[in-house]
């Protein structure tokens, strides 16, 4: 503990008041909102998906601040909402902010969400012209549409193990 | 992610001679993005093809997304309560969207050719703010071209798929283009405050400057596929404000779940 930590203990004991609980680290947070599921997403935590921004912790709370991945996403409020949730159990007000200070880009999904997007039969983002099948790993594939189930996905079909699939878009 | 504190503040507040022309530029370009998104949202359910109804219903949340935060940074500048007080509570004569998007949903033709006309409009106008001096709206812009790149690649192909089919697509792609075309240029309607924004950098040149390279942009592709290519426009001074009665009806849809149950919210 600092000196000035340590003259504030001093000042609460004598007070006779609870020293206040200590700050959690950011560190701390941040393996919190690995556990945040994304709700279009769910195999991807929020930190897999790269659309955590900035973690913020003084003693007037939590400041969480997010990257959306679409402008008009329809999951963002459940997705502040997630995590306002999770990280209640830390005791402080949480504040979740959105910004475009800059822009989320596919390229923030972490090598684990690749992974777990491919588990899934979703192809991790590449320009459209490099989409690989999720299945089969073939590069024999066609787009069907640019826009599939939600507003970040496009549909392809494989023509080599003839399966459809969904590929994240690459903005 | 950082932890990064005592940074400087960011600049949110614009110079102060640019309001008015912020003001302008911000409610065309979102009653632009909030028109073109409700009319295509009609699509929904009855799109020619399954994917396509997905895919105008995508691309309709799309807009509605970047209206609502266009209107979000207009409240921010002018002191308006919300964006949904901007998008609902006003009447049909005060939007400011561009003619282009007043003649009613019409057949998929006329949806592919307003839509291939918008957006390539739009792109020409993103590409003047992306870099500008007014940091909200520029970081915002970045974000809008990644998304609207995808409605230009998609709404592209159709234009050229109903193009190269003789008979019925290419007549009907015909007959919509040019009922559209004399309103295509109203996408750059000079704004009145419009000088204030390039004096302080914000938007890059003049609106006349912009259509000029989007008729330059757009011109090889209706020769290429040998389509009218958008005449003069008609009645350029009134291209945002002579809306018409197909909007009266549209902002009757629009606004009809605000009006029946005032003050409501999700």
């Amino acid at each position: 503990m600092s000196e000035a930590g340590t003259q504030t203990a001093i000042a609460h004991a004598r007070a006779g008041l609870q020293p206040p609980a200590p700050l959690p680290s950011v560190a701390a947070v941040e393996a919190a909102l690995t556990e945040v599921p994304d709700p279009e997403l769910p195999v991807l935590s929020v930190v897999d998906l790269g659309i955590v921004h900035r973690v913020d912790v003084d003693a007037a709370g939590i400041r969480v601040v997010i990257l959306p991945t679409f402008v008009g996403c329809p999951a963002l409020d459940v997705i502040r909402s997630s995590i306002a949730d999770r990280l209640a159990t830390f005791g402080l007000p949480v504040r979740v902010d959105t910004t475009f200070e800059v822009p989320w880009t596919s390229d923030r999904i972490s090598p684990a969400g690749r992974r777990a997007l491919a588990s899934v039969g979703i192809a991790p983002p590449s320009e459209p012209d490099a989409v690989r099948c999720p299945f089969c790993t073939s590069a024999s594939v066609a787009m069907d549409s640019a826009f599939g189930p939600t507003q970040c996905r496009s549909l392809y079909y494989c023509r080599a193990c003839r399966q459809p699939f969904e590929a994240l878009k690459a903005v | 992610m950082t932890t990064a504190r005592g940074e400087a503040a960011r600049p949110t507040a614009p110079p102060a001679p640019s309001v008015e022309g912020l003001d302008d530029l911000l409610r065309s370009m979102a009653d632009d993005e909030f028109v073109i998104g409700f009319s295509d949202s009609e699509w929904t359910g009855i799109a020619p093809l399954l994917e396509e109804d997905i895919a105008m219903s995508s691309l309709a949340q799309d807009e509605l997304g970047h209206a609502q935060a266009l209107y979000g940074l207009l409240a921010g500048v002018t002191g308006a309560v919300d964006a949904d007080t901007l998008a609902y509570d006003r009447e049909p004569t005060d939007y400011r969207h561009a003619r282009l998007l007043d003649h009613g949903r019409g057949d998929w033709a006329m949806t592919i050719a307003r839509r291939y006309l918008y957006e390539t409009a739009d792109a020409v106008r993103l590409r003047a703010l992306t870099t500008g001096t007014w940091l909200p709206l520029a970081e915002l812009v970045g974000k809008l071209v990644r998304e609207e790149r995808y409605h230009l690649m998609h709404v592209g192909l159709w234009l050229e798929r109903l193009a190269s089919t003789a008979g019925e697509p290419r007549d009907r792609l015909i007959a919509a283009l040019e009922s559209l075309g004399p309103d295509a240029g109203t996408v750059f309607t000079p704004l009145p405050g419009e000088p204030a924004l390039v004096e302080a950098g914000i938007l890059e040149r003049p609106m006349a400057g912009l259509e000029i390279a989007w008729r330059a942009e757009v011109a090889p592709v209706f020769d290429r596929l040998a389509l009218p290519a958008p005449p003069p426009t008609r009645d350029p001074a009134r291209g945002r404000t002579d809306h018409g009665q197909a909007f009266d009806w549209l902002h009757g849809e629009f606004t009809s779940v605000r009006r029946s149950d005032p003050g409501a919210t999700w």
